[in-house]
């Protein structure tokens, strides 16, 4: 119910005070200590850097959210339904879940190169990371959703004859939803990240990883700095995505730490 | 069987006992109410008061003996809805409406749109919480979420009516004035009334009947009859015969042997 009235200024205008100040201290540091610019350029000179590869930088940008987003889709995907056969097959959840702990466990990254033999050096690889980062956070919440429901709320279900599948229903599935929102959101980011680092291990040269590894390479900094915050962009407008979704999906739900 | 057809609950000889050997909750109680009864079961913790309304309610199955509801099995009751159940806490879903709530056992009974929405419409009148059909679980204090739990418990007109300790939670005031709704609305709907409590003066201020339990195993210490006249208002409990009744079901639970007046063993 946050509206953009006064108090929505209020709650806006520190931060962006913030940033306006900390982008003026930063240039201003760089010139007073005359830091140099493989270290950290110049804001202005990023800016400048920004603007003269626009065009490729977005094209590099849109080329690797497409890998995080099919990642995010197919690792969610994966994550929801596992989840939910789980939780239909107790014993089977019972016997899996250390498995999938400890597979949460293995840094997936370290096995980019690998994936690169396995799922093809282009796009391939980088949406299989992409996938499996997500796939794990996003069982093991909505799996938590679908069985902490209260004994009791099954007890009045039961009370009206109610079937496995109107329990199912009516039950743990709303009562999963803020599970896997939460979830979801922590997947958006781990999605960006995935692609971006199965970047940097080869593959096509539009790709946004490949173009920061590159212009670090070649003393390219500043065009190194405008991509990563290309890469911030995007990463942020995916997880704003994703809660907008969030809120619209559960505007009949208690605010967060309301919630008994 | 058919000598306790026309007993809205008939339970006998019911024994629970949980895991091999484990805790003997339940044994060989002998209960039979009327309809438009409203008794209570009262007695310490663990003397298997709630085990008793949930076998009633066919949600645990008995060890040994049976229960018949109107004539019928528990199991049968059960899933011909002849029952409905408030519990302690209201088990309201939160991302339901007040109205959405209330209609769910009407939506699983396949009742339609409009059907519904005039019977909410009814239950809310019944409980006075109408105006507040749009407002979520989360926005209402705790009396009125448990007059939404009744509504919902309400709104198919089940025969009886299981209720465990639902004023458990409520500070003695709201939970005075929910025991006198409560009459109200048992007046208006007819039902019959399990209601396990563990307040003696809300016991016998509410009903007809007050059974009293003893723990370990779970057994029948005493049945006390409540004969203060009905409608009963705020003043009954400041009568000379409710003190008499209280101290009588007060005795039973410490075990004393039952000599007080409207007590049978």
């Amino acid at each position: 119910m946050r509206g953009f009235g006064a108090r929505g200024l209020r709650d806006w205008l520190p931060p962006a005070a913030l940033f306006v100040l900390g982008l003026v201290a930063w240039q201003q540091a760089v010139n007073v200590f005359d830091i140099q610019r493989f270290l950290l350029p110049r804001p202005t000179d990023i800016w400048s850097a920004w603007r003269g590869q626009w065009g490729a930088l977005w094209s590099a940008g849109w080329y690797t959210f497409q890998e995080a987003l099919w990642g995010f889709v197919a690792g969610c995907g994966a994550g929801i339904a596992v989840a939910l056969a789980l939780a239909r097959w107790r014993p089977l959840g019972t016997a899996l879940m250390p498995y999938a702990i400890a597979a949460n466990a293995i840094p997936i990254i370290a096995f980019a190169p690998i994936a690169n033999a396995w799922f093809g050096i282009e796009q391939g690889s980088k949406i299989a990371i992409a996938a499996v980062l997500c796939f794990f956070p996003v069982l093991i919440n909505v799996l938590r959703g679908l069985t902490s429901v209260r004994p009791s709320s099954i007890e009045l279900m039961r009370s009206y004859a109610a079937g496995d599948f109107a329990v199912f229903r009516k039950v743990r599935l709303p009562n999963a939803l803020p599970y896997l929102f939460s979830a979801l959101k922590v997947a958006s980011v781990l999605a960006m990240i995935g692609a971006i680092v199965g970047e940097y291990f080869g593959g096509d040269q539009r790709q946004l990883g490949i173009q920061i590894k590159n212009s670090a390479a070649l003393f390219n900094f500043e065009t190194a700095w405008a991509a990563i915050i290309v890469a911030c962009i995007l990463g942020i407008a995916f997880y704003l995505a994703v809660s907008l979704a969030e809120r619209l999906a559960m505007r009949t739900y208690p605010a967060r730490g309301a919630q008994g | 069987m058919n000598e306790h057809a026309a007993a809205a609950v008939h339970i006998s000889g019911v024994s629970k006992v949980f895991g091999k050997g484990g805790t003997h909750a339940l044994d060989d109680i002998d209960l039979e109410l009327q309809p438009g009864e409203f008794v209570s079961l009262i007695g310490p913790s663990g003397c298997g008061k709630s085990t008793l309304l949930r076998v009633i309610g066919d949600l645990i199955e008995p060890s040994a003996g049976e229960v018949k509801i109107g004539g019928k099995t528990a199991h049968q009751a059960r899933l011909d809805r002849d029952y409905g159940m408030v519990f302690q806490d209201p088990v309201l879903y939160d991302w339901r409406t007040v109205a959405r709530n209330i209609g769910l056992p009407l939506e699983m009974m396949g009742w339609d749109r409009r059907r519904r929405d005039e019977r909410v419409a009814e239950m809310l009148g019944l409980v006075e919480l109408g105006g507040f059909e749009r407002h979520h679980p989360w926005q209402l204090s705790g009396g009125m979420q448990q007059r939404v739990a009744i509504a919902r418990a309400l709104s198919f007109e089940p025969g009886l009516l299981l209720m465990d300790e639902p004023f458990g939670a409520l500070d003695e005031m709201t939970r005075e004035r929910m025991n006198m709704e409560l009459l109200r609305i048992w007046g208006a709907s007819g039902s019959t009334v399990v209601f396990v409590t563990h307040s003696i003066a809300e016991a016998v201020f509410l009903s007809t009947r007050v059974v009293v339990m003893s723990p370990r195993p779970g057994r029948v210490a005493g049945i006390v009859t409540v004969d203060v006249p009905y409608p009963r208002v705020f003043e009954t409990r400041e009568d000379a015969r409710f003190f008499e009744l209280v101290t009588a079901v007060r005795e039973l639970l410490r075990g004393a042997p039952a000599a007080s007046a409207g007590v049978e063993a």
